[in-house]
């Protein structure tokens, strides 16, 4: 199937969940990343669970923040 | 070194101008030839924090800049937020919680409120280094 991360089409095996498309992928400190699927953000707690369809947009958003 | 145009920095100034005394914040866009980053674009976010000693972006305007971004070609450079009270460098929050060693970090500091100063950093594992910025 083939999945858009963050505007790049990539092609996965079927069933692939967001936990371990952020895996492939070797998100960097995916603690601290937001990940939208079809512009709708997921929970943390349903990344194992979310499976991912043909045509899929996704997008890995970095925390950014800080204080004085 | 990062160039940012005089329009573009008054534009930052005056968002962190309003949003004082609370943190103001946002993304920079634009090009890359090496070293050498040319902002092309500022966003001006909302600091969901909403405090004058924290700042968080807001993920979902965070996604509609990444968007915009692609959209006209350009590169995510890195971010920049407002010190109202304190000076122009990365404190431990801010390198703590710099996850991007490539990024820019630019922080505007209003404390002194007549005499806005910005300046660039790299922050690598938790140390920072100030990165030549050049206003055009």
């Amino acid at each position: 199937m083939t999945v858009i991360v963050a505007g790049k089409k990539k092609e996965y095996e079927e069933g692939l969940t967001v936990k371990q498309l952020i895996e492939k992928e070797n998100v960097e400190n995916p603690l601290y990343v937001t990940v939208t699927l079809n512009d709708e953000f997921v929970q943390s707690a349903n990344l194992e669970t979310t499976v991912l369809k043909d045509g899929d947009e996704v997008e890995f958003l970095y925390f950014m923040g800080g204080g004085r | 070194m990062i160039t940012l145009k005089k329009e573009d920095l008054e534009k930052i100034i005056a968002h962190a101008e309003k949003q004082f005394p609370e943190e103001a914040c946002g993304l920079i866009a634009g090009v890359a030839d090496g070293e050498n980053k040319e902002v092309k674009k500022v966003y001006l976010l909302t600091n969901i924090d909403r405090s004058r000693e924290h700042f968080s972006l807001d993920p979902k305007e965070q996604l509609q800049a990444i968007k915009d971004m692609r959209a006209n070609g350009l590169l995510p450079l890195g971010n920049w937020h407002s010190h109202p009270e304190s000076p122009s460098r990365p404190s431990d929050e801010d390198k703590r919680l710099a996850y991007d060693s490539s990024a820019s970090y630019m922080i505007l500091s209003l404390m002194d409120r007549g005499n806005p100063v910005i300046n660039s950093f790299h922050i690598e594992k938790n140390i920072s280094s100030r990165e030549e910025l050049v206003i055009i």
